[in-house]
């Protein structure tokens, strides 16, 4: 087991360690996180906003070795990852958001990921700097130009220390590949390719290659009338690389495999639970749609999350997952509502622990909620600006389902819609985690006694 | 060297006198960090002149040095830097310090664009020949272990091509830990580094003793070629054929053609395409013996594969395959074995594998004689004439050439038209544009007579196809026609029916009168051109659209040169210096420009 980290047990604490963004109320649009992803060794931290920024931040490297300041991060680099453009020939605007970011394996001193928007993936390299050249023949020290006539010997420049200076470079973009909104981007385990998928098609591209991709996955009907579903999210296994999954509207899952064929319109193995007759209604295919997948580190499981819940599935069961959490089944009688303020819709994301022990993902009113695998046992916690006090432990939160609401619990009516944690990322190796709550993100690591 | 250039004459040279050649090399040294990268690119470009400047002394201590740290720039000025290293020897002093160019390489060798990590390794191999044997032992040896031990995968990558050129020139006990470090990297970590390793197995293995190719380069082999990843296995495909050519027929008997046996039903399809992708590389290495108990099975399941990848790539080896085998047995192993599979894919459900298969079929006909061509080939040829796919038709149609000298193409001719004229006339313009690419070879083959009767008609049909590029192929299809069948042919049959387009309504044909024109005038020589083309060409000068006006213009100058003086200077020039004075600007433009083009001024 990796140290430092455990299972959630009741004497697991989480407190607060940090908060990014702005404090003022009115926040601008552009500044609203659209994706948060920690690096392979968890010393970087990326996230991506809707006005195409990239932030990444650096694990603080004084205060890493001291256990009550482990998580703290500073901003490391900025740079403008997309920018919002206009398709002529079909009269659309391409939004700059940023949905999603992917880190790839470390191949040398720099670090590089890929970005992507609704249409294009981009390929950056984060590098420093921290020598200069000095030393001209034809100007001076204060770059005034000399004389030629005074040139008798030829200097070559030197290198000379320069305070760190970190730039990130667009080393490839791969345009014009997909029709539809990219929903995913994954990393293969071969480390020569990646897929990104869109609401229809899965396309397979090479880290090398910009002007041409395969199609793996195409499940646009001839008839657009006839269309059924979409696919939402994809992943690959993070050790076959022949292996991947994608998830539909329709709350199922496909796996498929790369060595069968090149064009995976047939999956492997299909993952779907029967439905429950009694609890349908009219909402039942929206909250059933999957907003995220998720392999886990070893391999073994997929998460899966929906509207209410998030599921574990084992690879070698296809007929209904192993676990199932409630995220939030409170609002099970508030579907109306929020059918018509359209956050039905919203897709939420889900996370799992380095261990695969715990899983997380987020709620509304700025709650996101941890479940602990092995004992069962989950919290709801709360990403605020009230107790960001540093170290200050988070107090469990409660949603008040009946009519009796007890001292600290908050009624299911006062909850706040508005403020929605989608995205949320768990540091590789240890209780570090980051959970985006609009236009902050919020560091929080495990107390440790 | 040094004095070559006159710039210097040893280390030091450079200065001391105001020397005004040492401006320019001032300039070149100060643009090695222009912002602007194409000067940047350009001072890297002319590094020697930089060096031979400063001498070799100074190179040594100051340029190198500076290099070594310029990673940060654009690829393609890394890339240039790693380029000009491989050369740079001489201007460091020759091999005695030939070692002092392994720092910036090194540093080169770990990027992580591709192509500036094997240019550095081109340019490291190069260097590493001009190396003594102490020398190699003491820098470039340690240099290839500090590669392989790196942190980051692109330096292990980059070593796994370096080892192949120390281990010759290396003392055994170097050899030993060469070998333990290639080792090392075949089962390295990251598939990356894995699939380096695999790729460069094949050169490894030919610089090695023969024993230890057996008793370490096959176990490698057989662990790569079994590794968790396919993109790993599928090398090890590549790696078969090098290892093979070391191997006697007994040893690849037992050490190869297990690992091989299991390629060819590799669970991942990728791996089964390289087989079939490297089969005639296979086949020639392993020999006939093999090929004929292995390779031929192998290469029928194959040709079925579920994938149609692979069946695709399969195809495409057909004729290859046939060429590849002993002449005496050629025709028995192809009739028996392998004509049955081919059958089938003619009417494969994928258009990919029979436009492959189409590619290839009809040069088995020279390999199967003239009556095993006409009993068994030539129905497939009709088959795949009659395909639903152009693709497969225009593939089929390209080929021609190869039955013509076996069985001759008037056995084809009565499927063949049909399948013209369908193409010809085919909704997709790209299609057409390729089947009008294959006229004047159809011609040559079919003859005079055929062409008026059955394809005259289209040809001239394409010179009034709605699609521009259509239009100028069918111009320079009848240029190349009257090359073909001469210029009393042209007279009787093109020219007259080009020439009755110049009174067409619509402008763009009457333009295409003109295109034709310009195509066929000098082809035709200078009697039809004066006495049939030229007329029409004034006449047109007087046309309501100026687009038609100008191309007159520009008709008039590409055939001035074709015509005599009293043509050019009684007819050509009146029309010309009107149109020189003509209201359109473009019309005035051209006109003017024949003018002085043709010296009529």
């Amino acid at each position: 087991m990796i140290p430092g980290i455990g299972t959630l047990t009741q004497d697991t604490l989480w407190c607060f360690s940090q908060v990014k963004g702005t404090i003022e109320i009115g926040t601008t649009e552009a500044d609203i996180i659209s994706t948060v992803e920690f690096n392979h060794t968890g010393e970087l931290l990326a996230t991506g906003d809707k006005g195409g920024r990239v932030v990444i931040f650096q694990r603080e490297q004084e205060s890493k070795n001291q256990v009550h300041r482990r998580g703290e991060y500073n901003v490391y680099s900025t740079f403008q990852s997309h920018e919002p453009e206009f398709d002529y020939l079909k009269s659309l605007e391409i939004e700059e958001k940023i949905n999603k970011i992917r880190w790839l394996p470390q191949q040398n001193a720099a670090y590089f990921l890929l970005s992507t928007n609704d249409k294009t993936v981009k390929l950056w390299k984060v590098s420093e700097r921290d020598k200069r050249p000095e030393g001209y023949n034809l100007k001076d020290e204060e770059g005034r130009l000399r004389d030629p006539a005074t040139i008798t010997t030829l200097r070559v420049p030197v290198l000379r220390p320069m305070d760190l200076m970190v730039e990130a470079t667009p080393r490839r973009v791969f345009a014009n590949a997909h029709t539809y909104h990219i929903n995913s981007i994954s990393v293969n385990s071969d480390y020569e390719t990646y897929m990104s998928a869109d609401d229809l098609r899965i396309n397979l591209w090479n880290f090398e290659i910009t002007n041409q991709s395969f199609n793996i996955v195409d499940i646009k009907p001839a008839n657009m009338e006839e269309l059924t579903e979409v696919i939402t999210a994809a992943e690959f296994h993070p050790h076959h690389c022949n292996t991947f999954v994608y998830s539909s509207s329709k709350g199922t899952i496909r796996l498929c495999d790369m060595r069968a064929s090149a064009l995976c319109d047939r999956h492997t193995k299909f993952f779907e639970e029967p439905e429950d007759p009694s609890n349908r209604s009219f909402f039942s295919e929206i909250i059933s749609s999957i907003s995220d997948v998720k392999f886990s580190h070893s391999g073994r499981y997929i998460m899966t999350r929906d509207y209410l819940t998030v599921k574990v599935w084992d690879l070698n069961m296809e007929n209904r997952p192993i676990e199932t959490y409630q995220v939030h089944d409170y609002l099970r009688s508030k579907l109306c509502s929020l059918y018509e303020n359209d956050c039905i819709f919203d897709k939420f994301e889900c996370v799992w622990n380095g261990s695969d022990s715990v899983i997380m993902t987020g709620s509304y009113n700025n709650f996101f909620r941890m479940f602990d695998r092995n004992t069962k046992r989950d919290v709801t916690l709360e990403a605020s600006r009230e107790n960001s006090k540093p170290r200050a432990i988070l107090k469990p939160r409660k949603v008040c389902v009946g009519g009796k609401r007890r001292k600290d619990e908050i009624s299911v009516d006062s909850l706040d819609f508005s403020k929605k944690i989608l995205h949320t990322a768990w540091h590789p190796s240890e209780n570090i985690i980051a959970v985006a709550a609009t236009n902050n993100l919020y560091i929080f690591q495990d107390k440790v006694n | 060297m040094a004095g070559a250039s006159g710039l210097g004459t040893g280390p030091g040279a450079a200065g001391g006198d105001g020397d005004d050649s040492l401006y320019p090399i001032a300039v070149l040294i100060d643009e090695l960090r222009n912002e602007d990268v194409q000067l940047r690119l350009n001072s890297i470009k002319k590094l020697s002149t930089i060096a031979l400047a400063l001498g070799v002394e100074r190179t040594r201590s100051e340029l190198l040095p500076f290099l070594t740290d310029t990673i940060y720039d654009e690829d393609e000025v890394l890339l240039a830097l790693a380029e000009q290293l491989g050369n740079f020897t001489g201007l460091v002093g020759g091999p005695d310090f030939a070692h002092c160019l392994l720092p910036p390489l090194e540093n080169l060798a770990t990027v992580e664009e591709t192509v500036v990590r094997d240019k550095a390794v081109e340019s490291l191999r190069q260097i590493s020949q001009e190396h003594t044997p102490v020398a190699l032992e003491a820098y470039f040896v340690p240099l290839v272990k500090r590669l392989a031990s790196g942190d980051w995968f692109t330096s292990r990558t980059s070593a796994c091509s370096l080892f192949s050129v120390c281990y010759p020139r290396a003392s055994n006990a170097v050899k030993a830990e060469i070998r333990q470090q290639f080792r090392s990297l075949c089962s390295d970590d990251t598939p990356m580094v894995r699939r380096a390793a695999a790729s460069k197995l094949g050169e490894f293995a030919k610089v090695l003793e023969l024993d230890s190719v057996k008793s370490e380069i096959v176990p490698l082999f057989t662990n790569l070629a079994s590794d968790e990843q396919d993109s790993v296995r599928l090398l090890a495909v590549e790696a078969c054929v090098s290892i093979a050519q070391l191997l006697s027929q007994d040893d690849l008997e037992t050490l190869v053609m297990p690992t091989l046996r299991q390629a060819v039903e590799d669970k991942s399809w990728r791996v089964r395409y390289m087989v079939a992708d490297k089969f005639s590389e296979l086949q020639k290495a392993m020999g006939p013996k093999i090929t004929l108990n292995d390779l031929i099975p192998a290469f029928q399941n194959l040709l079925k594969d579920c994938e149609a990848e692979v069946r695709a790539a399969a195809a495409h080896k057909v004729k290859e395959l046939g060429e590849n085998l002993p002449i005496e047995d050629r025709e028995t192993i192809i009739m028996n074995q392998i004509l049955p599979y081919i059958k089938e894919l003619v009417s494969d459900t994928n258009p990919h594998v029979k436009s492959a298969l189409a590619s290839v079929i009809m040069g088995l006909s020279t390999i199967l004689g003239k009556e095993n061509t006409i009993e068994h080939l030539l129905p497939l040829f009709l088959a795949q004439l009659k395909d639903e796919c152009p693709e497969v038709r225009l593939n089929i149609i390209s080929n021609l050439d190869c039955v013509n000298e076996v069985i001759g193409i008037r056995q084809l001719s009565q499927s063949l038209l049909p399948a013209i004229v369908e193409l010809a006339e085919d909704a997709k313009w790209r299609v057409r544009l390729a089947i009008i690419e294959y006229m004047p070879l159809l011609a040559g083959q079919l003859g005079v007579e055929f062409f008026d009767e059955k394809l005259n008609s289209l040809c001239m049909a394409w010179l009034v196809d709605h699609v521009y590029a259509i239009r100028e192929a069918a111009t320079n299809n009848l240029m190349k026609l009257v090359q073909k069948f001469g210029t009393e042919w042209a007279q009787n049959t093109i020219v007259p029916k080009v020439l009755v387009m110049a009174n067409d309504p619509n402008y763009l044909h009457r333009m295409t009168t003109l295109f034709c024109i310009n195509a066929l005038s000098e082809a035709c020589g200078q009697e039809i051109t004066t006495k049939q083309m030229l007329p029409i060409v004034l006449k047109m000068a007087g046309d309501q659209v100026a687009n038609v006006r100008f191309n007159v213009a520009k008709s008039l100058q590409k055939i001035g040169p074709i015509l005599d003086t009293n043509a050019l200077q009684g007819e050509v020039k009146p029309v010309l210096q009107k149109l020189g004075q003509d209201e359109d600007m473009d019309v005035k433009y051209f006109a003017q420009e024949a003018i002085s083009v043709l010296a009529l001024a």
